[in-house]
């Protein structure tokens, strides 16, 4: 009988002590901090999820470091640049920057890369995020048509460049062979609502900006510096019109930021937005209520912001002449209820006298003043005073030829929506205008402010832009003008 | 007299199947020159040889692979070929159908290039001989210092598919030589003396090699790029590799 139970309580038993132990691993597991994340373990592989920009994979959350596969190919193939001109690009996964790479602390990467045989030269790949000599560069030289692998574990957490490591290198650079690599802390980044790649890259051609053809590379500017494209994602209007990035009022955007170059520092800033924190060049110094923030050329920074109100805010490079020239111009839309105590809108607009007299407000109806009347100016006249106007107020967006900005600011040059309705064109110079349109087959969706100009100066500068560059010769007279500002 | 008709007529024949046989040759006078990036970063000396004028055929190749069947993509032992020997004929002894008789052959590896010259009484040409006869545009033995020499080699990069372009297609240059630049890489015998490690910016620090003195450091930078995305791709293959841009032609020394 003693025997008997002695023989079953020690199953009994064995399993208690089982459990003890399973649970104490487990919680020994959860708490276990690694001196040195070289000692992390690695449980179970996985597949990496890799995206073309502007998306991102799936957050790391709270997995275990694991053995993380990831197979990229190498394409050379032609793309666009802009409406009407292509570029041959060399790419990491078919796109410019590559494909995005998302991985945390301590996982062991097992990196394949493979270039196609339609391929006419050697790559290879240096990761940022590589601790080793060349940062695996030395192990990738990969000939067309064949693959290499090798495997990294990755140390230190943050946001990383990788790009192509083959001579001539500034070349590989300047064709698109860059990307990003996220290397997240254990446990993951805080979780956003929203999360984006953008990445900006300056670009040479033979032919100047907006030549049209496939334009060859430029070494000689690219030496020089002097990039006809600066770009985000790889070409004009990539995140522009349908391809802008969006959110919802109240929620909280992360973009991840990097600069391919080869040879430019951007400036990174977001019009109308102020990032709540900066990741300082993707490490862990956290910087807070930023306006720019610079992102070397082979660097990288993460920015976050929660988005108050609608409306679209523009991703620029605030070295401005690059956003407005060289296209280095994204959006990111909006949309959800106004917050009138964040941002008003225009509450009220008066005449400004310096000499006192305080505010006089504009008459709301037209017969309470009575302008005195001037005789109509000759066109000549018109012409001369309309042009100095164009090129104070107009030029910045539409441009020296009225040629606009493809895929932001529609031209004024040849243009069937300006030369469709003079009426219209007064009020949008008056009253501003917002929304989609279509001038000449394309569509933009964006946004002009009410000019601050007389009623004789939008005239003038409505007559001009009418007599030049082969719209339809109206003569817009103040008159017009008047009617439209008093509604009639 | 009808024997000697015949006789002659004889001759004659024979004459034509060792012309057809034997590809059309130049000769290449020899001269002393500094490569680019040479393996001791000095001048070098060449003797007087004879190059092929057009790189190797499809069609020369078919004929050769006939006769020698060890080469045959099925039959080729492993380690004188890899995956991509061929890989885009029919058979063993057929090309596809979009395969040009008249483009180069490409996809082949360095030792059947290497007993394809053999078999002819000829060899493969040496980096520095082949960079010697290539450094000539139309009318320069010596072109490599002209924007435009240069600009057309980078523009071939960005040319997709000339590897099925006809052979001839390309300039006849100084030597009367085609198809160097802006057809398909080539094989040299040599082809991995110069060591690209493929982390060319170590390349620059510390392999003198890659450097010819500041020669090249001071050329101007078009030239460093074109020849050095030659030695890239040379870097990058071993002997069993098949590519689909790169092909080969012969050279032959001058018995005297």
């Amino acid at each position: 009988m003693k025997v008997t139970q002695k023989q079953m309580m020690m199953p009994f038993a064995l399993l208690i002590a089982m459990l003890i132990l399973l649970f104490t691993a487990c919680v020994d597991n959860e708490k276990k901090e690694y001196a040195d994340t070289a000692d992390i373990p690695v449980s179970k592989e996985m597949i990496a999820e890799l995206t073309s920009p502007p998306n991102v994979p799936t957050p790391v959350g709270r997995r275990k470091a694991k053995k993380l596969i990831v197979n990229m190919e190498i394409l050379e193939q032609e793309g666009t640049m802009t409406d009407g001109t292509t570029y041959n690009y060399w790419t990491f996964g078919g796109s410019v920057p590559g494909s995005f790479i998302r991985t945390r602390v301590g996982d062991e990467v097992e990196f394949t890369l493979s270039n196609h045989p339609d391929n006419k030269l050697p790559h290879n790949i240096d990761l940022h995020a590589v601790t080793g000599p060349g940062g695996g560069a030395t192990s990738s030289f990969v000939a067309p048509g064949h693959e290499k692998k090798f495997n990294f574990k990755t140390l230190n957490p943050g946001l990383y460049v990788y790009h192509c490591a083959t001579a001539p290198v500034g070349m590989h650079i300047a064709n698109g062979m860059y990307g990003l690599i996220l290397v997240e802390p254990e446990g993951g980044l805080p979780p956003v609502d929203k999360e984006y790649y953008v990445m900006q890259g300056d670009f040479y051609t033979k032919g100047e900006n907006g030549d049209p053809g496939l334009q060859a590379f430029d070494m000689q500017k690219a030496v020089d510096e002097d990039a006809d494209y600066v770009v985000f994602n790889g070409k004009v209007g990539s995140l522009t019109g349908d391809n802008a990035i969006t959110a919802s009022v109240g929620e909280t955007v992360r973009l991840y930021v990097g600069n391919g170059g080869p040879n430019l520092v951007s400036s990174f800033h977001v019009i109308g937005e102020i990032f709540d924190k900066v990741m300082v060049e993707g490490g862990d110094f956290i910087n807070e209520n930023v306006q720019t923030t610079l992102v070397p050329a082979g660097g990288a920074a993460i920015v976050e912001f929660r988005v108050d109100v609608p409306g679209t805010f523009i991703l620029v490079d605030h070295s401005i002449f690059r956003a407005f020239n060289k296209g280095a111009l994204g959006m990111l839309k909006v949309e959800g209820e106004e917050n009138k105590k964040v941002y008003s809108g225009v509450v009220q607009e008066g005449i400004y006298h310096p000499e006192g007299g305080g505010i006089q407000e504009m008459p709301d109806d037209g017969k309470a003043k009575t302008p005195v009347a001037t005789s109509e100016k000759t066109l000549a006249e018109k012409m001369e005073s309309g042009k100095q106007i164009y090129m104070k107020t107009c030029f910045a967006c539409h441009q020296a030829e009225g040629q606009g900005i493809p895929n932001a600011f529609p031209p004024l040059a040849n243009s069937d929506y300006l030369n469709a309705d003079v009426r219209r064109s007064i009020e949008i110079v008056v009253k501003g205008k917002t929304g989609e349109i279509t001038v000449n087959g394309e569509k933009y969706n964006s946004v002009m402010t009410r000019q601050a100009i007389s009623n004789s100066e939008v005239a003038d500068v409505l007559t001009y832009v009418y007599n030049s560059w082969g719209n339809n010769k109206t003569n817009v007279t103040k008159a017009q003008v008047d009617a439209v500002k008093n509604g009639h | 007299m009808k024997s000697i008709l015949r006789l002659i007529i004889c001759l004659m024949l024979l004459w034509f199947t060792k012309a057809n046989c034997q590809s059309e040759m130049v000769l290449i006078k020899g001269g002393t020159y500094t490569p680019l990036y040479g393996r001791d970063s000095l001048q070098v000396t060449i003797s007087d040889f004879q190059m092929d004028v057009y790189p190797v055929t499809n069609e020369a190749f078919l004929e050769f692979i006939k006769k020698n069947p060890k080469w045959q993509r099925s039959k080729i032992k492993k380690i004188f070929a890899d995956a991509n020997y061929l890989i885009n004929w029919k058979s063993d002894i057929e090309l596809n159908k979009n395969q040009s008789l008249k483009a180069p052959i490409t996809n082949i590896s360095w030792f059947v290039a290497n007993d394809y010259c053999e078999c002819q009484g000829k060899r493969l040409p040496t980096i520095d001989e082949w960079e010697y006869v290539a450094m000539a545009n139309k009318t320069l033995a010596d072109a490599r210092t002209l924007e435009s020499y240069n600009k057309y080699i980078l523009g071939w990069y960005e040319k997709p598919k000339t590897f099925n372009n006809n052979i001839g297609s390309t300039f006849k240059n100084y030597w009367g030589v085609y198809d160097l630049h802006g057809l398909v890489w080539e094989w040299t015998s040599d082809f991995n003396s110069v060591l690209v490690s493929g982390e060319s910016r170590k390349d620059v620090d510390n392999d003198s090699n890659l450097f010819c003195g500041s020669a090249a450091i001071g050329a101007t930078d078009l030239m460093n790029y074109a020849a050095f995305m030659r030695y890239a791709i040379r870097g990058s293959v071993k002997a069993k590799y098949g590519l689909k841009n790169l092909g080969f032609r012969c050279v032959k020394d001058i018995i005297e």
